[in-house]
């Protein structure tokens, strides 16, 4: 009976459980009036932002749910889907088709590194965050020198418009005219300004149900389990690592996709710097939205890249208005994405902390009853 | 229907030992369809192994095998891991619960052995991307739950449950896999509140009528006369005694179980020994949150130059009153020190108050495992009182003092009789008895007051017990120090000490001088006061 009456709403625990979000809403409320931006600028800002990143955010959801925290290794996936990209942009393959063959070469490579980063994870369970974080760092290194030095004499790929004047080496950006918004612009239709991209709010909202459909399935309900308590899983006859590699493949499975929508939404790629600066925008973004590194759901992924990107698209702007600049907001932009992911960690650990208190209190609480 | 007359268990003469050392002699029993055995016995008489032959535990197999046979509707079987026992139908609920905290009842009832719904999806991807029936997956969990014969909503999280209704979806969980036959609880009611515990005894009648055959293991001997039919009594791997439930009485139990024959090189506690009246040490409403060992209300005086015994059976608490007042665990209550409160969470102010501790984790707690034993016995000296160092400058630096370091290093190595190559030599080189003593040297060192001792003599043979237990005892006498053992050996307490208290339940169920019969001590250690007994 007692849990019960525990449970009614109380605004300190709200507060504190819900920090993160509520700052964002906070800034954004304050940046709002200052930048001077019209609301129907920002919707349709926020829709096309929406649109880019949340396939990328979602995929971050199935290794939470295995337990084994916020994936760092996204950016292998990310890889795999710049890969794609670069070779279809080689090859002149214009449009959806291009999109398409682009998804088929990133999905064996992300396979291939999901499993790799998977079986890593395993070997260092408990500290998945770190080793995937380390992983990426490591893996950008072997994507540099396949992109840089494999690209032209050992992958044969001769296209003016992908390799650098020296022969081999993918340029530094490439521009993705073939593909540039050709999901978005299939299917497209305006309200007022705001322009709606049919066919890529399809594709979400299908992952959106395929995540869903997922919880459902003994899988789904395996990595739930794995997630609470690996030994217990194992105890039941759960295969563990199995399971815990087939989450991280997944996601990584899924980053590759992420990638090649976003990279045709944005319409040029920045070969050596998008896949690392996109996993910690994702991550942040869905920490934003008030997701821990054991707890995130659909919900999450959304208000976090709304709150997110609103922070993004106003800050620049309040900050030229007010000082002149527009680098402030640049500035903002990368310190406040690891202050995010910072706290929220911390937070974490706080929270684990406060909650084993709570069974000292419990002790505490039952002597005085009997007294 | 011959089968029916055959035993559904049967143990012969079944042996085991580890590294040598003997843990089960001659162990022979049979038990019936639908009945209920009782199995009681200390900590350490051999219980756990037993059920771990039983299970095909790996455990055993890598340590050996077993001897003698166990045989299963008169046929002998040979388990080699806990799935073979699963298949003949056996199950068992560990002490600790084995549940996910986000779980339903339900899900955790069936966990993996979920029902499953085929769907197209499963064709591309395999078996794995079937969704779950949670319908049937409810039906079937409720199943469970009628069997069992409680009340249990399937739908409650386990992290919302009292400790009860976990203990029920464990056991429900056991009895959902079709074959069951034989059901082993092993303590289940230890963490039970009264009427909780007076359920689950009615489940057990309810499964033994359905001819579900169920082991018992519990430490509260009323219990096994409540819904037992016969009960054996293990101690030092034999079985002591076979008795019918319905003829023993708890004071006859009791005794079996700790009555055993004292061959010791110590002598016991002096008569004429006087204890002075002036209390040193009171604690007033305790409470210590340590897993697996939770105190919870403990009011305790301790006289000053006495030898206070701790005793009392595995997770009752005894082990949490040194960790709590020393500051290891979160504690909440009172403790008065000769006269001063001491702040409860704090090591350092407990140090600073001439308290002393040595831990039971003696390899975690106890040592600094890769520095000398100099360093080991002179660090926590050095580091509350400030000895062997040498001040300079006025006291703005200090140096360490080798030369004294090695001296109370090497007085304390012939002192106690460690066995090392030189007091250079690192701490995890050492055996278990030299590290325990390495342990005890450290605390002398710092000229405790008073000094809390927690399982001296977990772990180390018994030569090197009698010596540690030895140490303590001219420790206490000579230099008039007063000592708190915690052991869960009640003998080696009633070797050294005056006066023993005694923890059930998180609470001091009776504090009794040292010379009093070892049965009145197994009485209070099954939560039972003399009274009640009789």
């Amino acid at each position: 009976m007692n849990k019960k009456m525990n449970r009614k709403f109380d605004t300190k625990d709200f507060i504190a459980n819900n920090i993160v979000p509520i700052i964002f809403v906070v800034l954004c409320i304050v940046c709002y009036p200052i930048a001077g931006y019209s609301p129907e600028y920002l919707i349709d800002q926020i829709i096309t932002r929406l649109v880019r990143n949340s396939f990328l955010v979602l995929s971050l959801l199935i290794p939470i749910m295995a337990g084994m925290g916020l994936n760092f290794g996204m950016t292998l996936g990310a890889m795999a889907g710049q890969i794609g990209i670069v070779f279809i942009t080689a090859w002149n393959i214009v449009g959806i088709p291009g999109l398409l063959l682009a998804a088929i070469i990133a999905t064996p490579i992300a396979i291939i590194l999901g499993w790799f980063c998977g079986k890593m994870l395993n070997m260092a369970k408990g500290r998945e965050m770190i080793t995937s974080y380390m992983i990426s760092f490591f893996m950008n290194g072997v994507y540099q020198l396949v992109v840089l030095y494999g690209m032209g004499p050992v992958i044969p790929l001769h296209s003016d418009q992908v390799i650098l004047p020296r022969g081999y080496g993918v340029r530094n950006t490439i521009d993705l005219i073939n593909v540039r918004r050709s999901i978005d612009n299939f299917l497209q239709f305006n309200i007022g300004p705001v322009r709606i991209p049919l066919l890529t709010i399809i594709l979400i909202a299908l992952l959106c149900v395929v995540i869903i459909w997922f919880r459902k399935t003994k899988l789904g309900q395996d990595m739930r389990a794995v997630g609470q308590d690996m030994e217990v899983a194992r105890e039941a006859g759960i295969k563990v690592e199995r399971t815990r590699i087939l989450s991280i493949v997944i996601s990584t499975v899924f980053a590759a996709y992420g990638m090649i929508i976003y990279l045709s939404n944005m319409g040029t790629l920045n070969t050596y710097n998008s896949h690392s600066q996109i996993g910690m925008f994702s991550i942040a973004a869905l920490l934003v939205g008030g997701a821990s590194v054991s707890r995130a759901s659909i919900k999450n992924v959304f208000l976090g890249i709304v709150l997110f990107h609103l922070m993004f698209i106003l800050t620049p702007q309040a900050g030229k208005n007010l000082i002149g600049q527009a680098q402030i907001g640049e500035f903002f932009r990368v310190f406040v994405s690891y202050g995010v992911i910072t706290l929220s960690l911390v937070l974490y650990e706080i929270r684990t902390r406060r909650e084993k208190a709570e069974s000292a209190k419990v002790l505490a609480n039952a002597q005085e009853a009997k007294a | 229907m011959s089968e029916m007359t055959k035993p559904l268990l049967e143990m012969k003469s079944v042996s085991k030992e580890y590294n040598g050392n003997p843990v089960l002699k001659d162990v022979s029993f049979t038990l019936g369809q639908g009945e209920v055995l009782g199995l009681v016995g200390e900590n350490g008489a051999g219980k756990s192994t037993l059920m771990n032959i039983l299970f095909g535990m790996e455990v055993i197999q890598q340590t050996g095998g077993y001897g003698g046979q166990v045989l299963i509707d008169g046929k002998e079987v040979k388990f080699t891991s806990p799935l073979d026992a699963l298949k003949a139908g056996i199950g068992m609920v560990h002490q600790e619960f084995s549940l996910l905290p986000g779980f339903t009842a339900a899900e955790n009832i069936l966990l993996n052995r979920e029902p499953e719904n085929k769907s197209v999806l499963s064709l591309v991807f395999g078996d794995r991307a079937n969704t779950i029936d949670r319908k049937k997956l409810q039906k079937e969990a409720i199943e469970a739950i009628t069997k069992l014969g409680v009340s249990l909503d399937p739908d409650m999280l386990v992290s919302e449950m009292p400790v009860g209704h976990k203990q029920f979806t464990e056991i429900s969980r056991e009895i959902s896999k079709s074959a069951i036959r034989l059901l082993v609880l092993d303590e289940p009611t230890a963490v039970l509140t009264e009427k909780e515990a007076e359920m689950l005894l009615k489940a057990i009648e309810n499964l033994s009528k359905q001819g579900i055959s169920v082991i018992f293991i519990t430490h509260r001997l009323q219990e096994i006369l409540d819904v037992c039919d016969k009960v054996i009594v293990m101690r030092d791997g034999r079985i002591i005694n076979e008795l019918e439930a319905a003829s023993t009485s708890i004071n006859e139990m009791a005794k079996l179980m700790v009555g055993r024959e004292v061959a010791t090189s110590i002598n016991p506690v002096e008569k004429d020994r006087k204890i002075s009246d002036k209390v040193v040490l009171s604690v007033k409403h305790l409470w210590v949150d340590m897993p697996g060992e939770t105190v919870k209300d403990v009011n305790l005086e301790v006289h000053e130059g006495e030898f206070l015994g701790i005793g009392g059976l595995a997770g009752q608490g005894k082990l949490g009153i040194p960790n709590g007042i020393m500051g290891l665990y979160p504690a909440g209550g009172t403790v008065t020190f000769s006269g001063n409160s001491i702040p409860l969470n704090n090591p350092r102010a407990c140090l600073d108050s001439d308290l002393a501790f040595v831990s039971e984790d003696r390899r975690g707690v106890g040592l600094l495992l890769d520095e000398s034993l100099e360093w080991n016995i002179a660090f926590p000296a050095m580091q509350i009182h400030g000895k062997f160092l040498k001040k300079y400058l006025g006291g703005l630096i200090n140096w360490r003092d080798q030369g004294a370091i090695k001296e109370v290093t090497e007085k304390y190595i012939k002192q106690l009789q460690i066995k090392c190559t030189s007091s250079k030599q690192k701490a995890k080189e050492l055996s278990g008895g030299n590290q325990q003593k390495i342990c005890l040297a450290k605390s002398f060192a710092l000229e405790p007051k008073l000094l809390f001792v927690s399982e001296p003599t977990r772990g180390i043979d018994i030569g090197a017990k009698a010596l540690v237990l030895q140490a303590l005892r001219e420790y206490n006498r000579k230099y008039g120090v007063t000592i708190v053992m915690i052991s869960s050996e009640l003998e080696e307490l009633r070797q050294c000490c005056d006066r023993i208290a005694i923890i059930t339940d998180g609470a001091v169920s009776g504090i009794l001088p040292a010379s009093t019969p070892s049965e009145d001590f197994g009485i209070l250690m099954v939560g039972k006061t003399k009274k009640e007994a009789k």
